[in-house]
């Protein structure tokens, strides 16, 4: 039972009534709420309150962080080669794709100055951990270490070393949260990267599976498909891998297949996540000096 | 601050426990089923120090849920203000209560601040309607005894401390 301390309310003087109380912190709450869904008015309150809480980040995230420290430091030599004899591998791999990127990137940009299109380029990328700690168990939301006083900015692209991760949803001052492809509440265009079709990738809420509910039964689409972003939403660059079919189910009495795809960025192992910054399109004056350029 | 009563900076400590305890990683089996002790703390110091513990910490400790968890603000404030006025109610007699009486009381107190988060979420056009979001209510009403126990034999300990000092 709860102790009885001397604590408990005088008879007189008991400040405002319970109810009025109730009442005033009510409708507060309700202005609060209308206010953050409506218009993210308090998107700069948010920013400060947020950063209030942020050594409470800090302090979860110690135990953890001083753990990897201390593993980090007495991984023993033999170990430490391996891994090392393996990156440069891949490094020499990746250094060979790249010869020929340069080259294609900017023949890319010729001809797309040639057709007057211009289409998103990315212009910065930034390394951003994932924080460890539980945002909501039924969202697939994540914290990351980067926010505002980085120049984060809502609904910016996500991605890792594989495909699309996410999008931003909060900038807080220090961190924000990002909600993946996966989530239920989110859904991504993307078109099939062999033949162009155009649809929609809409999280199924568990890790590892999107659906693609808008696809006909007589698309031309197959099992192993590589779907990647197409970039009509203005929030994701064009063309960036985004999952890989996994199920594709036909039923000719319905008017759409049921189709689904497994996501390629590693949701669940991600430790760290890229933010990246994509030039707008900018139509007219982008393409002039590159169409002129080509003249001669 | 003193004399048998609760002081502030004992509130503030628990509270700063049960924040931490609200974001900190869980194995994932057990994450959907993370009790909500910042709001059973809010009842424990509703019952035991109503005069620190009014309306207006409860909301802010429901607004620092909604901060911590990026949620809408606001919406674990009001459900969190609709647990504590209720509780403020009906004080005098849920102190009186036995412990399991108090446990079915508090059991009734969760369902209705899941109910609201629930409905807010619904309202803003983004429920989650998987059966698990409403295993926090039972590990939370398990857990009340527990809570009670630890900071009911805290205080005592507290009190006992304070009076050979004064010897």
């Amino acid at each position: 039972m709860v102790t009885l301390t001397s604590d408990s309310r005088p008879i007189i003087g008991r400040g405002p009534p319970l109810g009025a109380g109730f009442f005033f912190l009510g409708v507060l709450a309700v202005t609060v709420m209308f206010l953050d869904h409506r218009g993210g008015y308090l998107e700069t309150a948010r920013l400060w309150m947020s950063a209030a809480a942020h050594p409470l980040y800090i302090a979860v995230q110690a135990p953890s962080d001083a753990w990897s420290l201390l593993i980090d430091s007495f991984s023993d030599r033999e170990r430490l080669r391996k891994e090392n004899a393996r990156l440069s591998e891949q490094l020499r791999q990746a250094r060979v794709k790249l010869l020929q990127f340069e080259s294609l990137h900017e023949e890319n940009r010729r001809l797309r100055g040639m057709r007057e299109a211009s289409a998103g380029i990315a212009a910065r990328t930034l390394i951003a951990e994932i924080i460890n700690v539980d945002v909501d168990p039924f969202r697939h939301r994540v914290r990351i270490n980067k926010g505002a006083d980085d120049g984060v900015f809502k609904g910016q692209p996500i991605l890792d070393a594989f495909g699309i991760v996410g999008q931003v949803v909060r900038v807080e001052k220090y961190t924000s949260v990002i909600i993946l492809i996966t989530d239920a509440a989110h859904a991504i265009p993307v078109q099939v990267n062999r033949n162009g079709i155009r649809s929609i990738a809409v999280g199924a809420g568990e890790l590892g599976r999107l659906s693609l509910p808008f696809m006909t039964v007589e698309s031309d689409v197959k099992v192993g498909d590589l779907l990647v972003s197409s970039g009509l939403d203005g929030v994701f660059p064009t063309g960036y891998p985004v999952a890989a079919v996994t199920k594709v189910e036909r039923d000719p009495a319905e008017t759409f297949a049921l189709v689904e795809a497994k996501p390629l960025a590693q949701l669940d192992r991600d430790r760290e996540v890229l933010l990246l910054w994509v030039d707008k399109p900018a139509a007219a004056p982008a393409a002039g000096p590159v169409q002129s350029s080509i003249e001669p | 601050m003193s004399d048998g009563r609760i002081s502030r900076w004992r509130v503030t400590v628990t509270v700063i426990v049960a924040l931490i305890f609200t974001v900190i990683p869980l194995p994932a089996a057990l994450q959907a089923a993370r009790p909500d002790l910042l709001l059973l703390l809010v009842i424990y110091w509703a019952l035991s120090a109503p005069r620190i513990a009014g309306l207006t910490f409860a909301w802010i400790c429901g607004l620092a849920i909604d901060l911590l968890t990026g949620v809408l603000l606001g919406q674990h404030a009001l459900a969190f203000l609709c647990v504590a006025f209720l509780t403020h109610k009906s004080q005098l007699r849920m102190r009186l209560f036995p412990i399991w009486h108090q446990t079915l009381t508090v059991f009734a107190l969760l369902v209705l601040y899941q109910f609201v988060v629930f409905w807010i979420d619904g309202v803003i056009g983004d429920p989650v309607t998987t059966w698990r979001r409403w295993i926090p209510i039972f590990t939370g009403a398990l857990l009340w005894p527990v809570v009670v126990t630890v900071l009911d034999k805290a205080h005592e300990n507290a009190g006992r401390r304070r009076r050979s000092a004064q010897k």
